[in-house]
């Protein structure tokens, strides 16, 4: 499309905000691919998109959302290369959160990273964007570019999942690392790519 | 955020010890967020910095001689 020459406080604007929603950026990108240092590599790759695209970014909408669709489609681009592995971030073994109320034991920081990172990534971007990142399930419909009931569905499987690791205690150790499983990943993902998902699977 | 209270899973039942029946949050979703959050609170490497400043230079150099970059 057309798009006039941004005034300088356009652009001012748009470095603002786009500098505003980096620390979102890298929240994602850590639940995405696990790794803080890989995180943040893809982060920057985003932003430098993102920067490069900003002629297409319509002024009073969510910036959070615009390069959150950048952010996803460069990771699933390099999840195809193999840069990542979804190996989870041991750094954060040793935090543990705070326990609720009532609650015997604390959920450790690493479970629920490991946990998240067992999840199909299609599960796992949709969880990310509603359950941590606080979107709607339309906002989060729009970003993973599919229908809404697809991410209904997808969060209220993760959801189920997390809930049998967390809360049993049933965490698979390995199975992330696994060839085999980490092949099934980057097939899903071509499906992720392409905007189908698990639609076939349910 | 409001319409994930209403929408419980159809087998979020599989954990008797989740907290999700009459649309409670199960005890891992607090952790999820603080698991977001904990990063958004992370100060910013000196690297995004760096990047950030380099996006207005690159920009043109009529916007980047009076860019407002510390």
């Amino acid at each position: 499309m057309a798009e006039g020459e941004r005034t300088a406080a356009e652009k001012a604007d748009f470095k603002r905000e786009l500098t505003e929603v980096v620390p979102h950026l890298r929240a994602f990108a850590r639940g995405l691919c696990g790794r803080p240092d890989m995180a943040d590599d893809l982060v920057q790759e985003a932003l430098l998109k993102a920067w490069a695209a900003q002629a297409r970014f319509e002024p009073g909408t969510s910036m959070r959302a615009w390069t959150f669709v950048i952010l996803r489609n460069a990771y699933l681009t390099d999840m195809r290369r193999n840069r990542f592995r979804g190996d989870y971030d041991e750094t954060v073994a040793e935090r543990i959160l705070t326990a609720p109320a009532g609650q015997e034991e604390p959920i450790h920081l690493s479970d629920m990273h490991r946990a998240l990172l067992t999840l199909p990534p299609e599960r796992r971007e949709a969880l990310l964007l509603v359950g941590a990142g606080g979107f709607s399930y339309e906002e989060a419909a729009q970003i993973c570019g599919c229908a809404v009931g697809t991410i209904k569905s997808r969060v209220g499987r993760a959801r189920a999942t997390l809930n049998d690791m967390l809360a049993e205690g049933n965490i698979p150790q390995r199975s992330i690392d696994d060839d085999t499983a980490h092949r099934a990943i980057l097939e899903e993902l071509d499906e992720v790519a392409a905007g189908n998902g698990e639609t076939n699977k349910s | 955020m409001a319409a994930e209270k209403n929408s419980p899973s159809e087998d979020a039942s599989a954990s008797k010890h989740a907290k999700d029946k009459s649309g409670e949050q199960p005890e891992w979703a607090n952790g999820l967020k603080q698991l977001y959050d904990s990063v958004v609170d992370e100060p910013l490497p000196d690297s995004f910095k760096d990047l950030l400043s380099k996006l207005d230079y690159d920009d043109g150099p009529d916007e980047a001689s009076k860019g407002d970059l510390g």
